[in-house]
């Protein structure tokens, strides 16, 4: 036996809640497989809604510091999140190509433009307020001031199809803005996302502040819908006959909800899905003597 | 042996009076004291996480959430209490969750001497007692006179509960015959000019006694004395209640009931913060001592937190939704 061959070690996937990487509190798994040849990759942790309940309340008391960061140090802590992405360039780019059946070339393309999305939506932390806040005229001796404020927990679906790319575009305005993140990972391809949560951990985002779940998404949607500890809603990921009753279920505390579309991942983001996730507080000052 | 009576009954004094021989002296008692069986503390602790597996659900929680709730003191101790907030935590006593009348009100509000009166108004016809830590509480340094009157002025204003604190020097110096005698005296002060009676509650002080043997003499040294209720700990220090100390307290209680016919209540105090941990006592007092003790007459929770996570759960129960501290009082 001249070639020695080694044992091959295989990675746990593991849930990412609160900054540190649990199994299920249900114990379950389920088999990821290749998008084309159906070949096994991987078991994912099959999230409970008692480890999405688990996540909220990482979420609601991370709220509190992350929202409290000033613009600029979110800004960047989130570019550091954008240089960790970038040094595990060739993890993701093998898995995004496994998930999502990808050539290396396109793959890599995919990476690329995650990494460069992250980066954009870090810059936007400290300017987002003077596109959408700002001194409003008003008729007397007032100052009156609107500044955008973030709304809370947000509960995101990530897109089903894009599990790099489309996870990077719905869940970097929701932290760049000062929310804190429950998120649902593609259900048939979630390996990306949960290695994304290693990225986060090991840059300066404090734990609970992005929370990665995966599972069934109807399963693990449900019971975030109707969180009373929620405050808004990402659909991005849910079919049309999951997002209508999730919408419903979102209705009991007034929710805010993002309604899914057909997205291409590629293009120019905007601002829409930054200012989904604000609430603007308007102050009246009286102006000095 | 004739049915147990509580340590304030009328013929109490005539059945702890059979053991008058081991709390004739010093010696005696230390005698007795230390001929206690040693604990076993690797099997204590095995116990007690053992009963803190148990899955309860569904209605079981329902009814067991209930009940916690139904036997919290909500406690505020804070140098910075001020009547507006005992008020406010007296109203929350009477009806924790304004948006469901069915849930139960809670056992007692539990603050200083100072705002017994305070609490005695604001509770008016409710049913729901006043609580008073007393004694100079937390450490419990200053002489007996002083303890007397704290415990005589508490009483006077209207408290219903007296909790004292024992004093640990004297305890852990081996002075057992003079913490006896000063948890006599507190009783003695708990009684009011009517000839009503204060309950009175003995505070060990679990995490400075240092041992299980120590806490074990301890509970047996102040049902003894006369004690109404023992409770574990104060709340101010590092370690308060915990599962093992408090099952210890559980079995000196039956052990005592068992031999002298007079049943004492068992208070777990501080460091109680999630239903999961309540529900978690709650079966350890189901399993050492039964039903006769899962009554807010015979076991207490001494916790100011725990009440929201109580309530919050029992609005997950009825509505199927997980709730969130939005719809509990920031205390």
């Amino acid at each position: 036996m001249s070639e020695q061959s080694r044992l091959s070690v295989f990675k746990t996937y593991k849930l990412y809640v609160g900054g540190k990487f649990p199994r299920s509190e249900s114990g379950r798994v389920y088999e990821v497989t290749d998008s084309k040849g159906g070949s096994w990759l991987a078991n994912a942790p099959q999230a409970s809604r008692k480890d999405a309940r688990d996540a909220v309340v990482a979420a609601r008391k991370a709220f509190g510091g992350w929202s409290g960061a000033t613009a600029y140090n979110r800004g960047q802590v989130l570019y550091r999140v954008a240089e960790m992405l970038e040094g595990r360039r060739e993890q993701f780019v093998r898995e995004v190509a496994e998930a999502e059946g990808l050539s290396k070339s396109k793959a890599g393309a995919a990476v690329d433009a995650a990494v460069d999305r992250w980066v954009w939506y870090a810059g936007w932390t400290d300017k987002i307020a003077q596109v959408v806040g700002g001194a409003n005229p008003v008729a007397g001796p007032y100052f009156n001031l609107s500044t955008p404020e973030p709304t809370g927990v947000v509960a995101v679906l990530a897109p089903q199809d894009s599990s790099l790319l489309g996870l990077v575009s719905v869940l970097a305005p929701v932290i760049a803005t000062g929310s804190t993140a429950v998120v649902v990972a593609s259900e048939a391809a979630p390996l990306p996302a949960l290695s994304f949560g290693e990225v986060l951990a090991t840059s300066d985002v404090p734990g609970g502040v992005v929370n990665i779940l995966s599972g069934r998404t109807a399963e693990l949607a449900t019971p975030l819908a109707s969180h009373q500890d929620v405050n808004a809603l990402d659909l991005t990921g849910a079919s049309v006959d999951l997002a209508r009753t999730l919408e419903e279920a979102a209705a009991d505390n007034l929710k805010r909800v993002r309604r899914p579309a057909p997205e291409d991942w590629s293009t120019d983001p905007g601002t829409s899905r930054l200012t989904a996730w604000l609430e603007t507080k308007t102050v009246w000052h009286p102006i000095g003597v | 042996m004739p049915s147990p009576v509580p340590a304030y009954a009328p013929d109490a004094a005539g059945r702890l009076a059979a053991l008058s021989d081991v709390t004739a002296s010093d010696r005696a008692l230390r005698r007795f004291l230390h001929g206690l069986p040693g604990v076993d503390a690797v099997g204590l602790e095995a116990r007690a996480a053992g009963l803190g597996t148990r899955s309860i659900k569904t209605t079981a929680k329902a009814y067991a959430i209930d009940l916690a709730i139904s036997m919290i003191d909500l406690t505020t101790l804070e140098g910075a209490d001020t009547p507006g907030k005992v008020r406010a935590l007296c109203a929350k006593g009477i009806q924790p969750d304004p948006t469901d009348r069915t849930t139960p009100k809670v056992a007692a509000i539990c603050v200083y001497p100072d705002m017994v009166a305070t609490a005695k108004e604001a509770l008016g016809d409710s049913g729901i007692h006043v609580a008073s830590v007393a004694t100079a509480f937390p450490a419990g340094r200053t002489a007996l006179p002083v303890k007397l009157a704290d415990t005589a002025d508490a009483v006077a204003a209207g408290a219903d509960e007296i909790d004292m604190v024992i004093d640990r020097g004297a305890f852990l110096s081996g002075r057992y015959l003079e913490v006896f005698e000063e948890i006599r005296a507190v009783k003695q002060a708990c009684v009011r000019a009517d000839k009503s009676v204060a309950h009175l509650k003995v505070i060990f002080e679990n995490g400075e006694l240092a041992t299980y043997d120590n806490i074990r003499r301890c509970s047996w040294l102040a049902m003894l004395a006369g004690a109404d209720f023992i409770k574990t700990s104060t709340g101010k220090v590092a370690v308060n209640a915990t599962p093992p100390n408090t099952l210890l307290m559980l079995e000196a209680v039956r052990d005592f009931r068992a031999t002298v016919g007079v049943q004492v209540g068992v208070k777990p105090a501080g460091g109680i913060r999630t239903s999961k941990d309540a529900i978690k006592y709650l079966v350890m007092v189901n399993e050492t001592l039964g039903d006769d003790w899962l009554s807010p007459d015979w076991f207490r929770f001494g916790a100011s937190s725990l009440l929201n996570d109580l309530l919050m759960q029992r609005q997950k129960l009825s509505t199927g939704r997980y709730s969130g501290p939005d719809y509990v009082t920031v205390d």
